[in-house]
């Protein structure tokens, strides 16, 4: 930009700035459509969002006056968009009954229990597919004569033809089996007879009449064609209800008020495991962070000590473990504990003849995973240590060591205390990360072994954030809801650990 | 330690490499065992640790090629290692361009542009930024669940979901090159301004050309940030073509299908490039880090 308007005679300059200002409303518009597109298929609330960012977008970039927005505009509309507000919306899916059972929007919901057909297999006639060219005729009746089909490429693209009476049957038919690799052609494919009547492929042998299950009343109140049955809306729970009060499924996602929060608070079966799983995220964080930090520590002073030789090599293999991808490791480990053919267990039993259930003793698993966890960070803590020993002054230690101070001593009185304060904040972002560690916990346990008499899949390995992921995605089926509650309580500890780090920060940077 | 005595010295120097060399051999441990059962035959072998009668098996197939055995059985390769490398290069290289634009010129605006709010801003974008993306999963997959009614390049199952969310880990970065930003000089804009350079020239003409260093560190961690994710990119991927390594390396451990002779090899495939160029960069990244975490 800067070399156009250095290099450029001045008449095209205000070309630039039209061309300049084209693009800011062309870009603005193409965010007002996807704000609309998002909007109207069932994220309202994004769709908002994706607006707000248009709009300020097009103030920032149109006007000269906050020309100075624009350096920070695109940081911030991406945190915005993928973070913050992600964040607040899962917490906002909690007050819903989001999950594989109420996926849709209550339109589409609506409409796929409208799609529903009545097969009416009192009528239904056997059919047979006849070649033509490059095109199917469908044939249905027998040797005695039945209904053709107009031509029909069945490709899969929907079509409606109609079938005129024939007194034969067409001369060569396709085998069985070649029809059935039609099928998804031919479930595409509606007949009309000349009677009116309309016929669609029933199974792999029948056309047969089908016809709409259910008609739309008003009020949304569905009526079923054939009993008279009503279906009515139940917007407190997210589903059509019959008269004897059973759900139709497909239900919508609706708000649900408290709910999950209810479900948490009263259902033994989750309230138990959630309480064991929240004190075992506190300890694996705890020990995680005094494992690492301890280690960590240890290592880099012996490093430091002037009288040690090859200190670049040892230095180099110390963090090899933070070099390796964690994802890497992680899973090298879980194949390295397995039970049965896992090296560990192999050299454990032919050095002590023993073989440890690491993954299916609850503590043995914990211990696993704390292990692996330290193995996979001290290298962080050592590497930071480092660099905050060469702060302290050599002359106090020399002077303690005058004194007649031991090497511990010296450690405790003079090393330690100094080294504290600024290590602080890196601490308790080492707690807050732990905390959330879910790679870990994923990658090597999934969570297991489970905890015994759960609604919900728990395991003892399980914490709070690896518990959230689990029933929001795998096994329990898509619990979205629920999940989101459970953020709720995460994101308030998160805000704690966070403020708190804010401060140690604040207090460090203040004494630097 | 003015007054040393020379054999308790030794003492202590046989002591502290002793100790160095158990713990090392502890941590070396995984690695060795992994390279040894990359060349192991079989996937369940519970053999030596040095293995009897070495094989290539598992490295031809961490490559894609199919293996002809001795007995003339050809194995194809389980999984496509290679393509999910490049996935993982790919969404790394395109996110780690993006988040190094954006954050260059946020980070310039934080450390020179003084306007109203800027304090409290780059407080709550701190704050902010320690709320772990895990939190958001759930919007997320919803959110491009939905997106991809619009187009399915928005939507599940593609990377460029995967670059916009990685987009928005940008605010550690402000934070490491506001630091370097605010060490330089501010002789040197206003010299610029005197120029009548606008504040994108002195961004683009001087800025820019200075932070070469810091934006190499950036684009290394992020780099290595986005190899490394795993929850985001396991709910926003689906089909085995389009996963990452990180999420399709989890594959071969799979209780039905267990593949640990064929993991090792593509571990060590997959792992090396990335570990070595962790190695060379370390020394600037570790700085980086700290620096980037002390400075207010």
């Amino acid at each position: 930009m800067s070399e156009l308007t250095q290099t450029l005679p001045p008449v095209s300059r205000p070309l630039g700035m039209i061309a300049g200002k084209a693009l800011v409303a062309l870009f603005t518009l193409t965010l007002i459509y996807v704000a609309y597109t998002v909007y109207m298929i069932g994220q309202p609330l994004f769709g908002l969002l994706v607006m707000i960012v248009a709009l300020v977008f097009f103030f920032v970039f149109g006007l000269r006056r906050f020309y100075f927005a624009r350096f920070i505009f695109p940081g911030i509309a991406t945190m915005v968009l993928f973070v913050v507000f992600p964040i607040l919306y899962t917490i906002y899916l909690g007050f819903t009954n989001y999950g594989s059972f109420n996926l849709l929007t209550f339109q589409r919901a609506q409409e796929v229990i409208l799609e529903a057909k009545t097969v009416d297999k009192s009528a239904a006639v056997p059919f047979a597919v006849a070649p033509e060219g490059d095109a199917y005729r469908v044939y249905l009746g027998d040797e005695s004569g039945g209904f053709l089909s107009a031509p029909l490429a069945l490709d899969g693209t929907p079509a409606t033809v109609d079938a005129e009476p024939v007194s034969t049957s067409p001369a060569e038919l396709l085998e069985r089996r070649a029809a059935i690799a039609l099928r998804t052609g031919l479930a595409e494919v509606e007949l009309i007879l000349p009677d009116g009547a309309s016929l669609r492929n029933a199974g792999l042998r029948e056309f047969a009449p089908i016809t709409p299950k259910f008609e739309l009343l008003e009020n949304d109140i569905l009526r079923n064609v054939e009993t008279g049955a009503l279906l009515t809306p139940d917007h407190e729970i997210g589903f059509y209800v019959d008269e004897a009060g059973e759900q139709i499924a497909p239900g919508w996602r609706t708000n649900i008020g408290t709910g999950n929060f209810e479900r948490i608070l009263q259902s033994e079966g989750i309230r138990g495991p959630m309480g064991a799983i929240f004190i075992w995220t506190v300890v694996f964080a705890v020990a995680s962070v005094a494992l690492t930090f301890a280690i960590g520590l240890i290592l880099a002073s012996i490093l430091q000590w002037e009288h040690l030789r090859f200190k670049a090599a040892y230095r180099i293999l110390l963090i090899l473990p933070y070099a390796v991808p964690a994802f890497i490791s992680i899973l090298v480990f879980k194949g390295l504990f397995n039970q049965n053919f896992g090296e560990i267990n192999l050299i454990l039993e032919a050095l002590f003849g023993i073989r440890p259930d690491w993954m299916t003793n609850g503590t043995l698993a914990r211990t696993m995973l704390l292990i692996v966890n330290t193995w996979l960070g001290y290298p962080y803590m050592m590497l930071l240590a480092m660099g905050f020993l060469q702060s302290i002054p050599q002359e106090q230690k020399k002077a303690a060591y005058l004194e007649g101070a031991g090497m511990i001593r010296v450690f405790f009185t003079i090393t330690l205390p100094q080294i504290i304060p600024p290590f602080l904040p890196l601490l308790l972002a080492s707690f807050a990360f732990n905390f959330n560690n879910i790679v870990l916990v994923l990658l090597l346990t999934r969570g297991g072994p489970d905890i015994p008499g759960t609604i919900i899949p728990a395991g003892k390995t399980d914490i709070l954030g690896s518990f959230t992921y689990r029933i929001a995605f795998m096994d329990s089926g898509t619990q979205f809801g629920l999940a989101g509650a459970i953020t709720l309580l995460i994101f308030v500890l998160v805000s704690i650990i966070a403020y708190a780090n804010f401060v140690a920060m604040r207090r460090a940077a203040r004494k630097a | 330690m003015i007054v040393e005595n020379k054999r308790e010295l030794l003492v202590k120097k046989i002591a502290a490499h002793g100790f160095m060399l158990v713990f090392l051999a502890l941590v070396m441990f995984p690695f060795l065992v992994v390279i040894s059962i990359s060349f192991r035959e079989g996937n369940f072998t519970t053999g030596d640790l040095i293995p009897r009668n070495p094989t290539l098996e598992h490295w031809y197939l961490a490559f894609g090629l199919e293996y002809t055995r001795t007995d003339g059985t050809v194995v194809p390769p389980p999984y496509p290692v290679l393509l999910w490398m490049w996935n993982s290069i790919k969404v790394a290289l395109i996110a780690a361009t993006g988040v190094l634009a954006v954050s260059t010129i946020s980070a310039y605006a934080f450390s020179r542009i003084r306007f109203i709010g800027r304090a409290a801003l780059l407080d709550s974008l701190f704050i902010i930024q320690m709320f772990p993306t895990t939190l958001a999963l759930i919007a997320l997959y919803a959110v491009f669940d939905s997106m991809g009614d619009i187009s399915p390049v928005v939507g599940i199952d593609s990377h460029w979901s995967l670059v916009l969310v990685y987009l928005s880990g940008v605010m550690m970065h402000i934070w490491t090159i506001k630091g370097y930003f605010d060490s330089i000089d501010s002789a040197l804009d206003k010299a610029a301004a005197v120029d009548g350079a606008s504040p994108w020239q002195t961004f683009r003409m001087i800025f820019l050309p200075l932070a070469v260093p810091i934006m190499s560190v950036v684009f290394v961690l992020v780099f290595i940030g986005v190899i490394n994710d795993y929850p985001l990119a396991s709910i926003l991927l689906r089909s085995e073509e389009n996963l990452t390594l990180a999420v399709g390396s989890r594959l071969y451990l799979n209780e039905f299908k267990y593949l640990w002779g064929d993991f090792a090899a593509a571990a060590i495939l997959s792992g090396l490039p990335i570990t070595v160029v962790f190695l060379i960069a370390q020394k600037y990244l570790v700085s980086g880090l700290s620096d980037g975490a002390v400075k207010g």
